[in-house]
């Protein structure tokens, strides 16, 4: 019974830490624009938390680079189990048309696992929305997985 | 006796998350309306807490976690002795001293988020714990009494004898409430200058303790602002509920301001409203 409304409250209240790594900003502003009175993405109980402490979903763009894996992987470790990695855009992904330069280690997978993948250049609203709430259903898959 | 003091003990504990979690989610939903979005469900800080006291429990420092459970047993013990209608001086100090414990527990972490917004937070203390005194002292000079009993034992409505103290409870109450233009330590708001300011190294269970502990507070303060028209309930509800709705405009037309701003204004402006109105009450 308890477990059913824990559940219940954790699809309804996703926390989300958005965390630009080294991306171009067009994604980071299509993140911004789910927040807007056009997407409202309070209507879902999203928040876009500033504080890894307080995150479940942890979106990711951009390309991962050699100084800034360390803050990727830190800022994972920082939040509380369970937590649910979306990555977004084509450089997040992959590296993009970064993939190939000397100081990129690549796709956002390659230090930290990731649940979501949401393709695009710069990613839409409508999927950003879309990956969040495939996101979620990642994510009582693992809270069911913690508690038994 | 015993019976209704039993009862009134715990209408105060359920009443406190009950009534404040409604409070706080009908407070998103016109936040939001304000904003032409539309807005969390009602029943949204009630998934948040719950889901906090789900998440993994890291606490970042022993004295955190005390200090949390400290503010929450302070807060609420302050409105249970305000719906047993005790010693009004009593309800601030115990208030006060959960109050203090949230802002130690944030000094306790190394955080510089979390000092810096323990910082803002003892500057807010510093600023609206004497206005509240004042308040509680014209009270007295009012009815004879510091007990809430003898404010309900009036015939006429405080509001009329207290005009001034009223509008400086209004400045403890957007203080109180976290409110823009003194969201300083910490706000509603998802992001601020200091990420999660004092809140910041709170986490999960701990942080679900913080916001019932609020909730508790955020009924208190109302408690407060209904003592002004005791003398029939549909008053009090109404003038609660339009200094709520005043507080929430209030939240969306302002800036955040700095402490220098809120201390300057909040002590020029609330201690001579104050002294006005109990300079009147003593002469008349």
């Amino acid at each position: 019974m308890f477990e059913k409304i824990l559940t219940k409250a954790r699809m309804l209240s996703p926390w989300v830490l958005h965390f630009d790594c080294g991306s171009c900003n067009g994604c980071d502003i299509e993140v911004l624009a789910c927040l807007t009175p056009v997407y409202d993405l309070e209507r879902f109980g999203i928040i876009n938390t500033g504080n890894p402490m307080h995150a479940d979903i942890f979106l990711v763009t951009g390309t991962v680079n050699h100084r800034n894996k360390q803050v990727l992987r830190n800022l994972y470790d920082q939040i509380p189990e369970p937590k649910v990695v979306v990555a977004l855009g084509a450089c997040g992904l992959t590296g993009g048309v970064f993939r190939e330069a000397y100081n990129v280690v690549g796709g956002v997978d390659k230090v930290i696992p990731v649940d979501v993948y949401v393709p695009g250049c710069p990613a839409k609203p409508e999927a950003i929305i879309d990956g969040v709430v495939l996101g979620l259903e990642k994510f009582r898959q693992k809270a069911s997985a913690m508690h038994s | 006796m015993t019976g209704h003091v039993l009862m009134m003990i715990v209408a105060g504990l359920v009443a406190g998350p009950l009534l404040g979690g409604l409070i706080a989610g009908f407070d998103r939903i016109l936040t939001a309306r304000f904003q032409s979005r539309i807005g969390p469900p009602l029943l949204q800080p009630f998934y948040d807490v719950i889901k906090l006291f789900g998440k993994e429990k890291q606490v970042v420092n022993v004295w955190q976690a005390f200090c949390a459970n400290a503010y929450l047993t302070a807060a609420s013990i302050s409105l249970v002795l305000f719906f047993l209608r005790s010693d009004l001086l009593l309800i601030l100090f115990i208030q006060a001293v959960g109050a203090v414990f949230l802002v130690v527990g944030a000094f306790s972490s190394t955080s510089p988020y979390s000092q810096a917004g323990a910082h803002r937070e003892l500057l807010q203390i510093l600023c609206y714990e004497p206005l509240l005194i004042f308040i509680a002292v014209g009270i007295y000079l009012h009815t004879g009494s510091f007990k809430i009993e003898a404010v309900y034992a009036l015939k006429q409505p405080l509001l009329l004898k207290l005009p001034f103290l009223f509008l400086v409870l209004n400045f403890v109450l957007t203080i109180k409430l976290r409110k823009s233009p003194f969201d300083l330590s910490t706000s509603h708001h998802a992001h601020q200058e200091l990420v999660k300011g004092l809140l910041t190294d709170y986490s999960g269970p701990i942080l679900a303790l913080t916001e019932i502990a609020h909730w508790y507070e955020t009924v208190l303060v109302l408690g407060f602002c209904s003592l002004f028209w005791t003398t029939n309930p549909l008053g009090a509800i109404l003038l609660v509920g339009i200094t709520y709705f005043v507080e929430i405009w209030i939240d969306n037309v302002s800036a955040r301001m700095n402490w220098r701003w809120m201390l300057g204004y909040g002590w020029a402006m609330g201690i001579t409203l104050s002294l006005v109105n109990l300079v009147w009450l003593y002469v008349r």
